[in-house]
């Protein structure tokens, strides 16, 4: 019974998310001159910073959500009659 | 087109982490409150030596990212009213470059000195009276004792409800009623037009839909969110086609604030509904000082006022961003300190219902 209260904490999939992240930031710190010689370009290239944007903030914005829920810091249940 | 790439920084660890902590302390103010954060990273990036115009294009290739995290996040909680933060976000658009036209003829008549001090007699005007008036309405709730009771609607609100205008009503879940969109089209618009001249269009988005539009604070700021990414994409590949936009300042100060923007849409779930006001108002109220004091450093460059002294004018600047981050870590620090009760009142019970189970079972 208790168990109902205990969801299942989502290391596996935090742990993934957590290395494609890293992985993301990795490949842009090591790869500044190329990264800023092209994102500077503007014009067509001005696409490039926007897609870049979405990427990191899907792979790392799932991670950080996950991370929170490890901690056990989530959200405040709705319960009855609140 | 090369010019704005050499003009990207070299960055070291020192700069990194100051960064990653910079954006993770505007994200859990923009989770909770629907935008912030943004008036302190801007002058955080140019200490560090980024031209003006790279640190406000790359502040806005964070913040849609960011906002959008955030908005999904609170649309969870069921406190996103997408369709009136789209028509709000569309028309923040276009006072997004109205506002950035009105900087641009500023500065050529009046130089940088004119444009900044414009920039902020609006910070001082806005902050005052709209940051004022959310203050002292959060005060006045909290001071009555019923801190637990709905929100209503402003005579305000209910007025601009009442009015049907046939062909442009539009039903708002947030408001659970039809308003006219030739209301939210201004508020919008002057929403775009405050984010283009300080940086944070929310101090007006939120108050507006709460005052205004008869909002409840926890949708107001949630909603801010969608409006936040519509003019931040907007914004952003605006300013990326002209190859302004370092990536790699923007993305780590993304790094930081997802996960502040995790945590303050988590707090929100904790909090009365008075303290989004109350957080947002302080804020406001903070910074107008900080503004306020950069001022007559202006006056004196346009030679309105006696010159002040090297030193002095140091000293004001130094001051002044210091009250800045001041009012974020104020913000930063009522909120955590909300999911820290809260998150330790929940605990409890769930403890008790879990020992009460346990009995039951023998």
């Amino acid at each position: 019974m208790s168990d109902s209260y205990e969801k299942k904490k989502p290391y596996g999939k935090t742990a993934i998310l957590g290395v494609a992240a890293a992985g993301l930031y990795g490949a842009l710190l090591s790869n500044q001159d190329v990264i800023n010689n092209y994102f500077g370009k503007g014009g067509m290239f001005a696409i490039l910073p926007i897609i870049t944007a979405f990427i990191f903030s899907f792979i790392h914005g799932t991670f950080t959500g996950n991370f929170w829920t490890i901690l056990g810091i989530e959200a405040k249940k709705k319960r009855e009659g609140k | 087109m090369h010019e704005a790439a050499l003009n990207f920084i070299n960055l070291d660890l020192i700069n990194i982490l100051y960064l990653f902590i910079v954006g993770f302390i505007g994200g859990l103010v923009s989770g909770f409150i629907g935008s912030g954060g943004a008036f302190v990273l801007t002058p955080a990036m140019m200490s560090l030596g980024v031209p003006g115009l790279v640190a406000v294009a790359s502040n806005m290739c964070h913040k849609f990212p960011k906002a959008l995290i955030g908005a999904i996040k609170r649309a969870k909680y069921g406190q996103v009213d997408v369709k009136l933060g789209i028509i709000m976000g569309i028309s923040a658009e276009a006072g997004v470059l109205y506002g950035a036209h009105i900087q641009e003829n500023i500065k050529k008549a009046f130089g940088d000195a004119g444009s900044n001090l414009y920039v902020s007699a609006a910070f001082v005007l806005v902050l005052a009276l709209v940051g004022g008036f959310v203050l002292l309405d959060a005060w006045k709730t909290y001071r009555s004792g019923n801190t637990d009771a709905e929100e209503k609607a402003t005579k305000l609100a209910k007025w601009i409800q009442s009015i049907n205008i046939p062909g442009t009503m539009v039903y708002f879940k947030s408001l659970n009623a039809k308003v006219s969109v030739l209301f939210t089209i201004p508020l919008g618009f002057a929403t775009g037009m405050l984010a283009a001249t300080i940086a944070v269009g929310g101090f007006v988005g939120v108050p507006s839909m709460i005052y205004v539009l008869g909002a409840p604070s926890l949708m107001a700021s949630a909603t801010e969110l969608v409006i936040a990414f519509v003019m931040g994409l907007g914004g952003s590949f605006k300013y990326a086609l002209s190859g302004l936009v370092d990536i790699r300042l923007a993305m780590i100060i993304l790094a930081g604030s997802l996960f502040g923007i995790q945590l303050g849409a988590i707090g929100t779930t904790y909090v009365k509904p008075f303290m989004i006001k109350l957080v947002m108002g302080a804020i406001m109220v903070i910074v107008l000082f900080s503004r306020a004091l950069m001022i007559p450093v202006y006056l004196s460059q346009l030679n309105l006022i006696q010159p002040l002294t090297e030193g002095a004018v140091k000293s004001l600047k130094a001051v002044s961003f210091v009250i800045m981050a001041f009012a974020l870590l104020i913000g930063a620090f009522i909120i955590l300190r909300a999911i820290w009760q809260g998150l330790k009142a929940e605990r409890e019970v769930v403890s008790r219902a879990k020992e009460a189970l346990g009995h039951g079972k023998i």
